[in-house]
């Protein structure tokens, strides 16, 4: 399995950035930048990444099984990710996940029809102080009202 | 211990090496800190909370088994707050956990039981519904019941540490946190059961034991397995004359824990419907069931004849008889039946090591020094499928002491993993020359080899060995669970017990096969015609003792049912010349022990070739076996007695050519593999040498 360019290039720096022999300390961030282009870790990715990191393939399944962030299923174009923990929570995180829910029509970790938009409810994303936030792939929004929220979903929804 | 570190455990003074971690601290001084996840010669986890102990000035409880003394600590293990926790851990781990000791194979044995009876956590504030998830089968003979795990990881480790095989991991996470094989819904391994072995709990269960019995109803039996040569303490449980499990939890024996699929299940050959129950006489051209008393006396009178009228008996021994049969066997040939021709199946060259070593001390290896030993050169074997503890061994010195391993194999082996160099050639002692500037510059050597080494390379090979300047001890390996003991008991047509020469030299397996003159075949534990093969003497009168009815059996004349090795006592000689004793398991009907066959049989002739009696012929063997001079007290408490090298030349080597491996994997263990439905029932069965 090969990737772009570009990607191949950043995994090989990323390789080298550990010592000889500590190839495995690769593994999450090359499951994370591997996973914004492939779109998911199927088991093909999963058996490349084992391979270029010099562990078993179960190794890979069980970092992978362990955070929410690597995804074995195919996600949309732009991931929303709606925090519902105590401090959002408190100022209408729910209201936000039950209005983006109710407005895409899909639930948690669903993907909208067309492929473009893919929804979850998070634990803390570590914007408590600027609750309640909303986090699309790698990008954080503040203090999000309803209103904004649903001009961010048809902002998506047109770039796509 | 340079600067020993002075501290305070539940006010009892305590010195420790530097580094010590603090649980292992205690332990030296007699005090158990509970633990789950921690686990003797593996890495350290620090998953279950169990070993949370008060330390002075520190203000949160401490985990002590990644926690190094230090000078001056004051440790409290069984504090109210350390109590408090492990109870709250345990309420913890039980949230999930189905309690459901009652049907649970680990009941009574189980830690998790052991530690709730100590602690309380007899109440739960958890009210939710327990997560469940149905067991599953992973292989013949592992399964797996998630509910039950407390995820303490030991199972992994052990695979992956301990095996050298990888094949466990833990997926996803928290309450729904599973134990995963490599191959998604079933495992891909050696199917050893360690990671059964080891768990604290009843998550992980074995295919033949589970649901069997409840362990207090076992008695437990620690012998030696009769598989490969390696020697391994297996401790069999034994309920109504039926060994239900192998294994060696109690760490006795040379192996520790260790055991490969062989040590700890294929035992089940014992109890196979083909097994012989009762002696068989030809009459009228077919085998028909008859009295021992008839047998015996058949065999006996024609023997009798046979000697009076001068005619040539060959005797074929067994690679699984104990030290005593085989010596009694020899005996009563050459001196009661007056026949020099006596063999046995060779694997390994060990008369020509002996030779060869001839002068120096301390030049055999055990299995102990293949953990110590500095560097270790694997020379033709593969070690993980032909020799699991050898090689389990190997692995833990890597670890333990980052010993530098080299290998000279004919095609690629688990122990390349770690080794520091590894040679792909068939011509061995080329390839062990040119490794010999990287040997130099470690403080000792053990040299492993297999039957690819044999005749003049044996002292080649040792020529080498000297050449270094540096220490070098050698293994001869060999395949079966006594075939060393055979050749040290003299089954070989030119040496006598021992190592000296016989009196006259007598015919080998293939002379005894192609002599047109031979007037009778006795072979013992043996199947020199496998594969239909044919006496060139037709007259030959063949007697078979063995447990099945083998293709030289079927062509015998009188076929006598004998006891397997967990059936008997008696003493066999492991790879390395680690004398043990086989302690009898079970009684029996219908077959009897091979040695007191040879009593039967030389009473009915009126031969006199001593008691047919274990102690009886150990004592003679300890007189006259050169090296089995050990003490006794040693062997009679089921530990391991190192023959005493044998310090002399042996003037008559047999021929090399005789020597040949039967190429053993994990899954085929000769004849008996073939018994064994476990064995054989494994996916990964009967695998393949030299894959890696």
């Amino acid at each position: 399995m090969t990737f772009s360019p570009e990607l191949e290039a950043r995994l090989a720096k990323m390789l080298e950035s550990y010592p000889k022999g500590r190839e495995r300390a690769a593994l999450i961030p090359m499951l994370m930048y591997t996973q914004d282009e492939v779109g998911h870790i199927s088991k093909e990715l999963a058996e490349e990444v084992a391979k270029r990191c010099g562990v078993t393939t179960l190794q890979v399944e069980e970092v992978v099984g362990f955070y929410t962030m690597l995804r074995t299923k195919k996600m949309g174009k732009t991931h929303l990710q709606i925090c519902t923990n105590i401090s959002c929570l408190l100022v209408g995180g729910d209201e936000l996940w039950q209005h983006a829910s109710k407005k895409l029509g899909i639930g948690h970790n669903q993907v909208t029809a067309d492929g473009s938009i893919s929804l979850e409810e998070v634990e803390c994303i570590g914007a408590c102080s600027w609750a309640p936030a909303i986090q699309t792939n790698y990008d954080f929004h503040h203090y999000v009202t309803l209103d904004q929220l649903d001009k961010l979903i048809d902002d998506l929804r047109r770039i796509q | 211990m340079s600067n020993p570190v002075n501290l305070t455990i539940d006010g009892k003074a305590v010195q420790a090496a530097p580094g010590t971690l603090l649980i292992d601290a205690a332990k030296q001084s007699g005090i158990l800190i509970p633990a789950f996840c921690y686990y003797e010669g593996y890495s350290l986890q620090a998953a279950c909370r169990m070993c949370l102990v008060e330390v002075e000035k520190f203000p949160k409880l401490q985990a002590a088994c990644t926690l190094p003394v230090a000078e001056g600590m004051v440790v409290r293990t069984e504090a109210a707050s350390a109590v408090q926790a492990r109870k709250t851990t345990l309420e913890f781990l039980l949230t999930n956990h189905p309690l459901d000791c009652p049907v649970c194979d680990k009941g009574g044995e189980c830690e998790l039981q052991d530690m709730v009876f100590r602690y309380g956590a007899g109440e739960s504030r958890f009210t939710e519904v327990k997560h469940h998830v149905d067991e599953k089968q992973w292989s013949p003979v592992v399964y797996y019941d998630a509910p039950r795990c407390i995820l303490c990881y030991r199972c992994v480790r052990v695979c992956d540490e301990g095996m050298g095989v990888t094949a466990l991991g833990i997926t996803h996470r928290g309450a729904y946190s599973e134990i995963t094989p490599n191959k998604g819904d079933h495992l891909n391994c050696d199917q050893c059961g360690a990671c059964i072995d080891i768990c604290p709990v009843g998550a992980l269960t074995s295919g033949i034991y589970r649901y069997q019995t409840r362990p207090w109803e076992m008695e437990h039996v620690g012998t030696i397995c009769t598989h490969c040569s390696d020697g391994c303490k297996t401790t069999l449980g034994v309920r109504n004359n039926e060994i239900v499990r192998g294994n060696n939890r109690d760490s006795t024996g040379i192996n520790g824990e260790f055991l490969c699929i062989k040590g700890r299940y294929a035992f089940d050959f014992i109890k196979h419907e083909d097994r012989l129950q009762s002696p068989m006489v030809r009459r009228n051209g077919k085998l028909e069931e008859v009295s021992w008393a008839e047998a015996v006396k058949a065999v006996a009178a024609r023997f009798a004849e046979i000697k009076a009228a001068g005619g040539a008996i060959g005797v074929a021994g067994s690679v699984h008889s104990t030290n005593e049969e085989s010596y009694f066997l020899q005996k009563f040939a050459r001196q009661g039946l007056g026949t020099p021709h006596i063999d046995h199946a060779r694997s390994g060259d060990v008369p020509a090591l002996i030779h060869a070593l001839a002068g120096k001390t301390d030049a055999l290896a055990t299995a102990d020094s293949l953990y110590h030993a500095k560097a270790v050169l694997v020379v033709d074997a593969d070690l993980s499928q032909q020799h699991p503890f050898l090689a389990f061994q190997v692995r833990a010195n890597v670890r333990h002491h980052q010993a530098a391993v080299y290998t000279v194999t004919r095609g690629p082996v688990r122990e390349e993993q770690t080794a520091a160099k590894a040679v792909h050639t068939a011509d061995y002692l080329a390839g062990v020359r040119g490794l010999g500037e990287d040997l130099k510059k470690h403080a000792d050597l053990v040299i492993v080899f297999g039957d690819g080494i044999k005749g003049a390379a044996v002292g080649e090979l040792v020529a080498f060995g000297d050449s270094l300047g540096i220490p070098v001890r050698y293994v001869c390996l060999v395949d079966y669970s006594n075939s060393r003991g055979a050749m040290d008991m003299g089954l070989l047509p030119e040496l006598g017990p021992g190592y000296h020469p016989a009196a006259v030299r007598g015919m080998s397996l293939p002379q005894m096969a192609a002599s047109q003159d031979l007037a009778a075949l006795w072979v013992v534990g043996a199947d020199p015609l496998a594969g239909g093969k044919r006496l060139a003497s037709g007259k030959a009168f063949v007697v078979v003792q063995d447990l099945f009815l083998t293709d030289t059996a079927k062509q015998a004349d009188v076929v006598l049912p004998s006891a397997s090795a967990y059936e008997k006592s008696g003493t066999v000689t492991n790879v390395t010349g680690q004398i043990q004793r086989l302690k009898k398991g079970l009684n029996i009907m219908g077959a009897k022990p091979d040695l007191e066959i040879f009593g039967l049989i030389a009473r009915a002739m009126g031969v006199d070739a001593g008691r047919a009696q274990n102690e009886a012929v150990f004592e003679e063997i300890r007189k006259s076996v050169r090296g089995y001079n050990v003490p006794l007290p040693v062997l009679a408490t089921g530990g391991a007695a190192q023959a005493q090298p044998v310090n002399g030349r042996v003037d008559v080597l047999p021929d090399p050519e005789l020597v040949r491996s039967a190429g053993d994997t994990l899954f085929t263990s000769g004849s008996l593999g073939r018994y064994s439905k476990i064995l054989g029932s494994v996916m990964e069965a009967p695998g393949a040498l030299y894959k890696g």
